[in-house]
């Protein structure tokens, strides 16, 4: 006797008729999300076409050397064989100051998101998130003529007294005594540029930790602290690493504030306290006014340089967001 | 009426049970509360609730919703003064001494009076021992053997034999029962003399309420419990003594209050008769 096996049906295709102001709904909202990935790859499309140039001209230099030098022959036209373009002073300096920014604002920055979720009382919160946001709204151009009057002076004092004690540390040394419009005042303006973002970012995270684990760390026996420790950090913790590549990217990409302060120079320095520096946003400002068009193609392929770079610190972060999801 | 010539099913719950007599046992002197009343704001929302909790005795507050239980509940071991606006006024004495003394390090009493919530929170970033072990650590209590008292723990809550094989995964893949002993076991690595418990069993289904009950019934002997509940057969279950809690729109009171087997089979208060024979609540 033969045994018929028991027969699975087909899977079924599951749909649904949508009415029409869906599917007009639909399309609006479609082009909105298309619309920003479209001006991006425009953006891309743009750089790349004119620094297309510039990179088979001065291949792999244009990112390792650090000559910028555009050269004019006698007949007032412009010598592409013999102009060097490189950026990599630029490059790190980007890198240096914003790393500089990150690691002085993002312990501030937690530090008061802490403050106002978990112990400020709630007119002093109220006050402080509308200050904070008004901060985050302030012109960079402000932070910038700030840090160059009144910051400088007071930077100028700190950055010795890291020299005096610190300068044995290879970034803190200095090889000529000149500390003023350094890397080093850069990025502190940088770092109370990008406070407010991060703050704003991290108090939102540490507002929705789940009020019963809060509850059960203290009925444990808990201090504030502790609680924060075991349960308010391993929670929010994904979100501030979001926070802080949010002020990464802001640090790096940052022009004007970064133009006013800091003494743009080019060559690689690593001495952090040392008057000389720029960045590959400010670079570009600087150059833009008084370039030759060959010169501009060069500035567009230092500005898809800052494009790729900052796309790499965001996967990077997204990665890591990605990777620490066990505190949810 | 019909109520009186059936046999009432909650007192015989009741009755079944062996009445531990108070202060029979040698545990100190216990919690008492002492004309307890708290605010939400504005809102007067308990007024003036006196009791005493014996050691070693089970103590279930009963009422319908709004009627301040878990409120008096969390006014016991200070975690009230977490909502915004909170009040309170009375004095709860542990051990002879009012917890809301100024001066008082309220994560001690949080030790000594510990706490297992309605929904179950265990830390979903910690693995289960983590997790039993969290109040020795948040708490920064020295311990010679956190093994054994790992160990005893979980088997005081009834669950180590579920959960030996794999002390080291995490907490949120237990079953919803599984998790609130996790969080029971949890309570009492820190050796409390007293538990409270917000409705312990409400989020879980009658199996898991059974091995909590049972739980309860093996803790009662080292630990003092104080548990909210809606269930009232639970109450009449697991408990030695009953408060009944009601609100007739004002601040909650507390109507009646004394032996389980008293509250269900011959309540004082007309209203108490009213809500343990289900006739409203």
């Amino acid at each position: 006797m033969t045994q018929t096996p028991p027969v699975t049906p087909p899977k079924r295709e599951i749909t649904t008729k949508p009415r029409f102001s869906d599917k007009v709904f639909r399309g609006v909202v479609t082009g909105g999300g298309l619309s920003s990935l479209i001006i991006l790859g425009l953006i891309l499309g743009f750089l790349l076409y004119e620094g297309y140039g510039t990179f088979k001209s001065q291949g792999f230099h244009f990112i390792t050397s650090s000559n910028w030098n555009a050269v004019v022959d006698a007949n007032g036209l412009f010598n592409a064989k013999a102009s060097t373009f490189g950026i990599a002073a630029m490059l790190i300096g980007t890198l240096v100051v914003a790393v500089i920014a990150v690691i002085v604002g993002v312990p501030i920055s937690v530090g008061a998101a802490l403050y106002l979720t978990f112990y400020a009382p709630q007119f002093i919160r109220k006050f402080m998130v509308t200050a904070i946001d008004l901060m985050a709204a302030f012109p960079s151009v402000l932070f910038g003529l700030w840090g160059f009057f009144v910051l400088e002076s007071s930077g100028e004092y700190w950055a010795k007294l890291l020299n005096k004690y610190l300068g044995w540390i290879p970034i803190f040394k200095l090889p000529t005594p000149y500390v003023q419009h350094s890397p080093f005042i850069a990025g502190l303006v940088l770092a109370i540029m990008i406070i407010p973002i991060v703050t704003s970012v991290s108090r939102e995270v540490f507002s929705q930790t789940p009020l019963d684990r809060i509850q059960a760390a203290y009925a444990l026996g808990a201090t504030r602290w502790a609680m924060i420790r075991a349960v308010a950090f391993p929670y929010a913790r994904s979100g501030i690493v979001g926070g802080v590549m949010l002020g990464l990217g802001r640090a790096m990409g940052e022009t004007v504030a970064v133009y006013t302060v800091l003494n743009i120079v080019y060559q690689v320095n690593w001495h952090i306290l040392f008057s000389a520096g720029g960045n590959i946003a400010s670079m570009i400002l600087l150059k833009f006014g008084e370039a030759s068009p060959q010169e501009i193609k060069a500035l567009m392929a230092a500005g898809l340089v800052l494009f790729l770079m900052t796309l790499l610190v965001n996967s990077a972060a997204n990665y890591i967001v990605n990777r620490s999801k066990s505190g949810r | 009426m019909e109520t009186n010539t059936q046999p009432n099913t909650l007192s015989s719950i009741a009755s079944k049970r062996e009445v531990k007599t108070a202060g029979t046992q040698a545990m100190g002197v216990g919690l008492e509360a002492r004309g307890i009343h708290a605010w939400f704001g504005q809102k007067h929302a308990l007024a003036n609730v006196s009791m005493d909790f014996w050691p070693g005795t089970v103590t279930a507050l009963i009422g319908p919703s709004g009627c301040g239980k878990s409120t008096f509940l969390r006014t016991l071991n200070r975690m009230h003064e977490f909502i915004p606006g909170a009040a309170m006024a009375g004095e709860v004495l542990l051990n002879g001494e009012d917890i809301y003394a100024p001066g008082t390090d309220v994560t001690k009493i949080r030790l000594k009076v510990g706490m297992v919530f309605q929904k179950p929170n265990p830390f979903p970033s910690m693995t289960i021992a983590e997790n039993v072990l969290a109040g020795l650590k948040l708490a920064q209590l020295k311990t010679a053997n956190k093994d054994e008292l790992l160990e005893e723990c979980l088997e005081r809550a009834g669950l180590w034999s579920e959960v030996k094989d794999r002390l080291n995964t995490h907490g949120g893949a237990l079953s919803g029962g599984q998790q609130q002993r996790l969080c029971i076991a949890r309570a009492l690595a820190v050796r409390p003399q007293v538990l409270l418990m917000d409705e312990p069993c409400s989020a879980l289904d009658p199996g898991s309420t059974l091995k909590i009950e049972e739980t309860i019934s093996h803790l009662s002997s080292s630990v003092t419990i104080v548990i909210v509940t809606h269930n009232m057969q639970q109450a009449a279950r697991v408990s030695d003594y009953t408060a009944f809690f009601l609100s007739d729109g004002g601040p909650g009171q507390m109507i009646e209050a004394g032996s389980t087997n008293e509250i269900f089979a011959r309540p004082k208060d007309q209203r108490t008769e009213n809500y343990v024979t289900g006739r409203f609540g």
